[in-house]
């Protein structure tokens, strides 16, 4: 009995040696950036790592496929080189029977964010080749900015033209008003003189200037 | 040398010294400056426009560097300097508007005055259209991330729009969210709402700052004129301690005697001293009319110069540390890409190749595998490539200046200072350019005298409101680039030259020494003597003759944005249609011919009007046949223009 286990196993890891080839097939290639990511907290890549990866990963399928009992030895890596980066091909539970790109796809992408926390790293630092991340969209806020900006100063600029027109009028509604007083208070005391403008002695530039300009 | 045209009635047209000196004691309508450091302040505002940020850095740069201030200077003093005081001279003197001196030297001469006008009045149009879009940009800075660090995603979310990959964020911005560029400027579009009201928006702040004279934009410069500086010290010290400022700095400066001997360098130094000084323009003769008849004008002329040259070697400086910086930040990451694209390719581990030692790793594995490495289309990375890219007027400002600055910590805070600095800029330069519209038109009588001044303010923005809105459409940009290309040259250029010669040979150089001694006490020195006489005037003459060479020679092309472009994002060299030919008369060509053709008109004008009196003593069918010769000066009679 137990050496049937020990053939079956044996078989089972031959077989699924021969399942993963590179770039061939339901193959995915994966490519961890961990010293870009994280400096001088990067942690060694090694064989406890790879088992996370595995674990992860069945966790992706479990989770998008609704409880098939994916495990981690239905999770092939091979091709490990020394950037980290490897290929992976996954089966069925208790089956040898790959499981196509498409859905491996979509798992995935489902966890991204779970796979990407467990190895602290982001999208650009774990690559799936093959697999573009869905991207953020861009912040747009609800009323665009430069509306309020635009609005102030137009309001501003507004409410200084008013001021600096309507401001001179007021002045001379004033003044006329006080003049009116001026007036009615001199014919009240009934002097009035003739030459009320004529003794300023203002220099009348109208003989001297414009004459100067000759029709030609 | 005592050549000067004759000019019968000069005196007759012009105050003389004691009407000066009784004009200066009286309180007169005429404008006057509240105090000398406004008026000063105004001049350093008008010449200190946008160009010393977007076109001397570049100029600088591209003609041998720390050699080109060589010939920039000589050409401030032997060429700008000369002008100024003839300018501010004769504005001083004669106490009018740009068409009233012309008009006081000689009534033929109108038509200088009026070319100046119209120079004005174009530039202003498509000037205030670069503010609008300045405004658009500082309007947008108030928000963090800045609008043009990202692309709008496409439709299935995995990718950004084609035309934003393929070009860059800040090229995307500007081109497609800003201007909506269509591919040609026969192609119009419809209006960009965006830009129609920031428009709206610069127009009125103009109007606004100018509504009283130079009494608001007085008080307006002490802002406008005095922020950039204090601006681009901010910047400055930012700039210096960024990565790779040095690297700028030291390629603006680095010296190569070679391009002394290329005869385009001198040609472009005098070109842009004669821009920046804002020569020809009719503004600082009428900046200068309002100064107190003593006041020392070539002391001005001194200081307004030393101030150009010394903020454009400033601004200049502070231009190329961020330029600098953008490039090393590229550099940087083209290196990164690559040392990323031979660690995926031949799988090494992470920390094997690194900038250091990037240039000896690519060496081994190009020798020991050079199939590899070609196939994984390794780019390229030049620094001085980088220090050279479109580091010339819109581009400067808008592509690579926002793509800096979206890279320094904090970059909302440095867009707004940036964007404000030039809207300052921009801004001071259209008083000048404003008061160089409005006082003509005054002076013409093209508006009723009644009219206050807040009325001719506010009817001069609105036509030129509405006549801007020619670059709002989506051809907008190329509208933009034909008028700052023929606009703002020839016609300046010429109206230059003829000002220099009237002054000399028809007003008379030993007259104006006269009156620069009756103003300042002093008579101007042999320098100033055989500037204005000989050297100024000729080395106008060869700029203008060496413009309108190259200008013929040229081929008439322009540069679109084209996506469908084989070769985007480079922009596209597409030549003019043919109507254009038609625009660049009205342009650069009405403008030039005005002095002449008003010449003549008047000329006429005057032969009809003498047979107009002997018309009293002839014959009736005599009579009627001059009258026909007559009737299209009539219209001239009734515009009081003549």
């Amino acid at each position: 009995m137990l050496e049937k286990i020990l053939l079956l196993l044996s078989l089972s890891l031959s077989v699924a040696e021969g399942l993963c080839k590179p770039g061939v097939g339901e193959a995915y290639k994966v490519r961890f950036s961990i010293k870009t990511a994280l400096g001088d907290q990067a942690y060694p890549w090694n064989k406890n790592e790879m088992f996370l990866f595995r674990a992860a990963l069945a966790f992706a399928m479990r989770d998008f496929t609704n409880g098939e009992e994916f495990g981690v030895s239905d999770i092939h890596p091979c091709n490990e080189t020394q950037r980290v980066s490897f290929w992976f091909v996954v089966t069925r539970p208790k089956t040898m029977d790959l499981v196509d790109k498409g859905t491996v796809e979509m798992a995935i992408k489902k966890s991204r964010n779970r796979i990407n926390g467990a190895f602290l790293l982001t999208d650009k630092t774990l690559e799936f080749d093959g697999i573009y991340p869905t991207l953020a969209a861009p912040v747009s806020p609800d009323t665009p900015p430069w509306l309020i900006v635009f609005g102030v100063v137009m309001g501003a600029v507004s409410v200084g033209i008013i001021a600096l027109l309507v401001y001179p009028l007021v002045q001379r509604k004033l003044k006329k008003n006080m003049d009116a007083d001026d007036e009615d208070s001199d014919e009240e005391t009934g002097v009035k003189t003739a030459e009320n403008g004529a003794n300023d002695g203002i220099y009348n530039s109208t003989f001297s200037d414009d004459e100067r300009f000759t029709q030609m | 040398m005592r050549l000067v045209l004759p000019n019968p009635g000069l005196d007759l047209r012009i105050p003389n010294y004691e009407d000066l000196e009784k004009m200066e004691k009286e309180d007169g309508d005429r404008p006057k400056w509240d105090n000398k450091a406004q008026y000063i302040l105004t001049c350093v505002g008008f010449c200190v426009g946008i160009g010393n940020v977007w076109r001397f850095p570049y100029l600088c740069q591209t003609h041998g560097g720390g050699a080109f201030l060589i010939p920039y200077i000589i050409l401030l003093v032997l060429e700008g300097l000369p002008l100024l005081l003839l300018e501010f001279g004769i504005g001083q003197r004669l106490r009018k508007g740009s068409v009233g001196v012309w008009r006081a030297i000689n009534p033929y001469l109108t038509g200088v005055g009026i070319a100046s006008m119209l120079v004005s009045l174009l530039i202003g149009l498509y000037y205030n259209t670069l503010i609008a879009w300045i405004m658009w940009y500082l309007f947008n800075s108030f928000q963090g991330p800045l609008p043009w660090t990202q692309c709008p995603l496409n439709d299935n979310r995995t990718g950004f729009i084609s035309e934003c990959q393929q070009s860059s964020t800040v090229d995307y911005y500007f081109y497609r969210v800003t201007l909506n560029a269509s591919a040609s400027i026969t192609d119009s579009g419809g209006l960009q709402w965006p830009i129609v009201i920031c428009l709206l928006a610069a127009w009125t702040v103009i109007c606004i700052c100018y509504i009283r004279g130079i009494s608001t934009s007085g008080k307006a410069v002490y802002v406008t004129a005095l922020l950039p500086y204090v601006v681009l010290a901010i910047f400055l010290i930012r700039g210096l301690t960024l990565k790779g400022a040095m690297n700028g700095v030291k390629y603006l400066f680095t010296p190569d005697v070679d391009e002394l001997m290329n005869p385009t360098t001198w040609l472009d130094a005098g070109a842009q001293v004669f821009y920046a000084f804002s020569l020809a323009w009719g503004g600082l003769i009428s900046f200068s009319s309002y100064n107190p008849v003593h006041n020392n004008c070539m002391q001005d002329a001194v200081i307004l110069t030393i101030i150009t040259g010394l903020t454009s070697i400033y601004a200049a400086t502070v231009t190329y540390t961020v330029i600098g910086f953008r490039a090393t930040d590229k550099y940087d990451t083209c290196i990164s890409e690559n040392i990323r694209m031979l660690l995926n390719g031949f799988e090494l581990p992470e920390d094997s190749i690194t900038a250091s030692n990037y240039n000896a790793a690519l060496h081994h594995l190009n020798s020991s595998n050079p199939d590899t490495v070609f196939g994984l289309d390794i780019k390229t990375c030049d620094m001085q490539k980088l220090l050279s890219e479109g580091v010339e007027g819109t581009g400067l400002a808008f592509i690579v200046f926002t793509e800096a600055i979206t890279k320094m910590p904090g970059s909302p805070a440095w867009s707004v200072l940036f964007f404000i600095m030039l809207l300052c800029l921009g801004l001071s330069t259209l008083f000048g350019n404003i008061e160089g519209v409005v006082v003509p038109l005054k002076d013409l009588n093209l508006f009723p005298k009644k009219w206050p001044q807040e009325a001719l303010t506010g009817v001069t923005c609105l036509v030129s409101f509405i006549i801007c809105l020619l670059f709002a459409q989506q051809s907008g940009l190329y509208w933009v680039t034909l008028f700052d290309n023929f606009a703002g040259s020839i016609p300046l250029l010429t109206i230059g030259l003829t000002e220099m010669i009237a002054v000399v040979y028809i007003y008379g150089i030993d007259r104006f020494n006269e009156d620069i001694k009756f103003m300042i006490g002093k008579k101007p020195c042999i320098f100033w003597q055989i500037s204005l006489r000989f050297t100024s005037p000729l080395i106008l003459l060869v700029i203008l003759v060496f413009y309108l060479v190259t200008q013929a020679q040229q081929e008439l092309t322009y540069l679109v944005w084209d996506p469908d472009y084989d070769e985007f994002p480079t922009l596209a060299s597409v030549p003019y249609p043919s109507w254009i030919n038609v625009v660049i008369f009205v342009l650069a060509g009405i403008p030039s011919l005005v002095v002449p053709v008003y010449a003549l008109c008047r000329l006429v004008f005057v032969r009809c009007k003498k047979k107009m009196n002997y018309l009293n003593t002839v014959s009736a069918s005599e009579a009627s046949c001059l009258f026909h010769q007559c009737t299209f000066v009539m219209v001239g009679i009734k515009c009081n223009i003549f």
